[in-house]
């Protein structure tokens, strides 16, 4: 019971870490609050939904197309939407509220467009919806995948941003956006590559989402209520906190299901998060000052 | 002074407008050319979904063929044109009940087709009641509904109430429980929202009264979407049956994640979205046997008919409980505007005491309510069809224990 408990925790929890991760790029090193970032994962998963439906190409194969199309979305939007905020801000305060609100209106922009197309219904369709036997409980294989992605891009960026250059830079620019070109680092350049990769992550889990779980043209807000909250638990920017983060949630929402009431998994997630605030302010990983 | 003259000039134009639109109305009132029939539903935000699925498509539907025979038909013979004036609550009652005053006040129509959902009945209810519209609510399953309909006169109930669903369960469990088919112990998970709670209260003395032990009983709250640890516990029970009161989320998390954990109780009912055409799509024939809410007379070539026709005009197939109901509710409403015209008073007394021929058949409200309804379904052979009042014309044989889930 206790490892049915802890795996299926962590298979949960897979979930919240991979929608999260795009997020925290976006809001800790390009500092844009990307509320329209539910709405991305909601239009992957539409993308999903049709190629699996209509033209019977897997999810699996859809994913190789959703997530360059959300990196290239997410460039597109940097360009023209978010570089002149970025431009004219003063301070990271007048940032976060110029994108939160330019952020918001593109929220409804992708939301009536996914509307005019798909309508208002409750989509789903299975795929890779059969047992895989993990320790000896039963895991359905598409969630697996959700864990298994979650793990490799947490890996991979985090080796990506600690080992190389690149990674470094980014850093840089998430540490300190005002000392970064001093040293020679193009700022825009590399916040305009967080959030694309963002943007791309987004589509990434919004197409493995759309296996298992039932979404709504109108459903995104959901997903980034969620993630916002891993993110913030996790720290800003920090890819390994946002997958602790969200593993850490999945485990506690399954323990209290299981082990206390399912009534109590909402409570259980806020009484966490407000402990992490309280205990780390600025998150599991984060660092205690900007 | 240019600013304080075109301020006049506007003011000015606002008046004539007034007066115009003034004239306008009265005009209209002498020589009457459409009927402006209004409504308010969530065609965005968390509700959409549902009203996508049962209502709306049905308004469409209607208007849709009404139209293309010409209009209503008045007392006298003369069709006239339905003009619809629609708007979106966003899913939010404030905004409904904005809509509605709106439609009543403003727009000055002639009928109020009702929201989506028993929540949104409620609120909208005292306003139809107010402004004096017959309120057909379609898709409100509440116990309360004597209580209501005799708050609020014009109000009609056409879903039945919590009771109705959980106490029709409890014997067909019981039924096949004396048959020593299944065992009396029930496993019961609901969402922790208007439905699950309505329907779990509903439940708890319904199944008590008849003899069944409820040996797991949780709640979970919205937005749930990993069932593994509330099946897991519900395996571990011993139960026969497992029930949820669900939202259609979770009806199809739950479907998909009992495939998974290979949980296969001889009895699976889950709540909204069971009766779903997508629910059929995605789970194919596995879904043979499972109950829940609603179901049709499988038997029926009206219902057959109303089924293609909602497809050809909508591009959307009806569900399989309050989909048919909401259009026999609007059969009724232009049934009755044949009979007493645009009168909502005379309109309002037809609905309630006369006799309709709709895609139910011969149908009757008693006080005020429809009590001719499926109360439990099952699918069988791709359909959903309702066993439950077994004694009703049309009802099919519960299969009860249920096929496995195929592998």
């Amino acid at each position: 019971m206790l490892v049915t408990t802890i795996v299926s925790g962590l298979v949960l929890g897979g979930t919240y870490a991979l929608l999260a991760m795009g997020l925290t790029l976006q809001y800790g090193i390009a500092r844009i609050m990307n509320l329209a970032y539910g709405e991305t994962i909601i239009a992957a998963a539409f993308l999903a939904y049709v190629l699996f439906g209509q033209l019977g190409i897997s999810p699996l194969a859809a994913l190789l197309v959703a997530a360059p199309l959300g990196f290239v979305f997410g460039y597109l939007v940097y360009r023209v939407m978010m570089r002149p905020l970025v431009a004219r801000a003063a301070d990271r305060g007048s940032l976060e509220i110029d994108s939160i609100l330019a952020t918001f209106g593109l929220l409804f922009v992708i939301q009536g467009v996914m509307l005019v197309i798909f309508g208002s219904n409750y989509t789903s369709y299975n795929y890779m919806n059969v047992g895989v036997d993990v320790f000896g409980a039963m895991i359905a294989a598409n969630r697996l995948l959700a864990l298994c992605l979650a793990l490799v891009i947490g890996a991979g960026l985090y080796l990506a941003l600690t080992r190389t250059l690149w990674g470094t830079a980014l850093r840089a620019v998430a540490v300190s956006p005002a000392s970064a070109p001093l040293v020679g680092i193009d700022v825009d350049r590399a916040a305009r590559f967080a959030f694309s990769i963002g943007c791309g992550l987004a589509a990434a889990g919004g197409v493995v989402i759309s296996t298992y779980q039932t979404f709504t043209a109108t459903a995104g807000v959901v997903f980034t209520m969620k993630a916002l909250v891993v993110v913030i638990m996790g720290g800003v920017g920090n890819i390994v906190g946002a997958l602790s983060a969200g593993l850490v949630l999945g485990l506690v929402e399954t323990f209290v299901a299981t082990y206390v009431d399912p009534g109590l998994t909402l409570a259980a997630t806020y009484l966490i998060f407000l402990a992490v605030l309280l205990w780390r302010p600025s998150g599991l990983f984060g660092r205690s000052a900007r | 002074m240019n600013l304080l003259s075109r301020r006049h000039m506007l003011g000015a134009l606002a008046a004539a407008t007034a007066l115009a639109g003034g004239t306008f109305s009265v005009a209209l009132a002498e020589e009457k050319t459409s009927v402006k029939i209004g409504y308010a539903l969530s065609l965005t935000g968390p509700n959409a979904g549902g009203t996508g699925i049962t209502t709306h498509p049905n308004y469409q539907l209607w208007v849709k063929e009404v139209n293309a025979a010409g209009g209503l038909e008045m007392p006298d013979g003369k069709r006239l044109p339905i003009e619809v004036i629609e708007y979106d609550d966003r899913s939010s009652t404030e905004e409904l009940v904005r809509a509605v005053q709106r439609l009543a006040t403003e727009d000055k129509v002639d009928f109020i087709l009702p929201p989506w959902s028993t929540g949104y009945n409620l609120a909208a209810a005292p306003l139809f009641d107010r402004y004096g519209y017959p309120h057909l609510a379609a898709t409100s399953v509440t116990d309360k509904a004597p209580e209501f309909a005799k708050r609020w006169k014009k109000s009609f109930w056409l879903l039945g109430g919590g009771h109705d669903y959980t106490a029709a369960l409890a014997r067909l469990l019981v039924g096949a429980a004396d048959k020593g088919t299944i065992n009396k112990k029930v496993a019961m998970i609901s969402i922790a929202d208007g439905f699950g709670i309505d329907l779990v209260n509903a439940a708890r003395p319904s199944f008590a009264e008849a003899g069944l032990e409820i040996v797991y009983d949780k709640t979970y709250p919205v937005g749930t979407t990993d069932f593994t640890p509330m099946i897991n516990e519900a395996k571990a029970s011993g139960a026969d049956s497992f029930v949820a009161f669900s939202y259609p989320p979770e009806t199809f998390a739950l479907t998909q994640q009992a495939q998974v954990a290979d949980f296969n109780p001889k009895v699976l009912y889950f709540g909204v979205g069971t009766a779903f055409p997508i629910y059929a799509k995605n789970n194919g024939d596995n879904i043979n046997g499972v109950m829940g809410i609603g179901g049709i007379d499988g038997t029926s070539d009206k219902i057959a008919d109303y089924r293609k026709r909602h497809e050809a005009a909508t591009g959307k197939v009806p569900d399989y409980w309050a989909s048919v109901i909401t259009y026999a509710s609007l059969e009724i409403l232009q049934e009755a505007i044949k009979r007493k015209g645009l009168d909502r008073e005379a309109v309002s007394a037809e609905i309630a005491s006369g006799t309709f021929e709709t895609v139910l058949g011969e149908t009757k409200l008693v006080d005020n309510q429809l009590r001719d309804l499926w109360w439990a379904g099952q699918w069988q052979n791709g359909q959903f069809v309702g066993i439950a009042p077994d004694d009703r014309t049309g009802a099919s044989q519960p299969v009860i224990p249920r096929q496995a889930w195929k592998k």
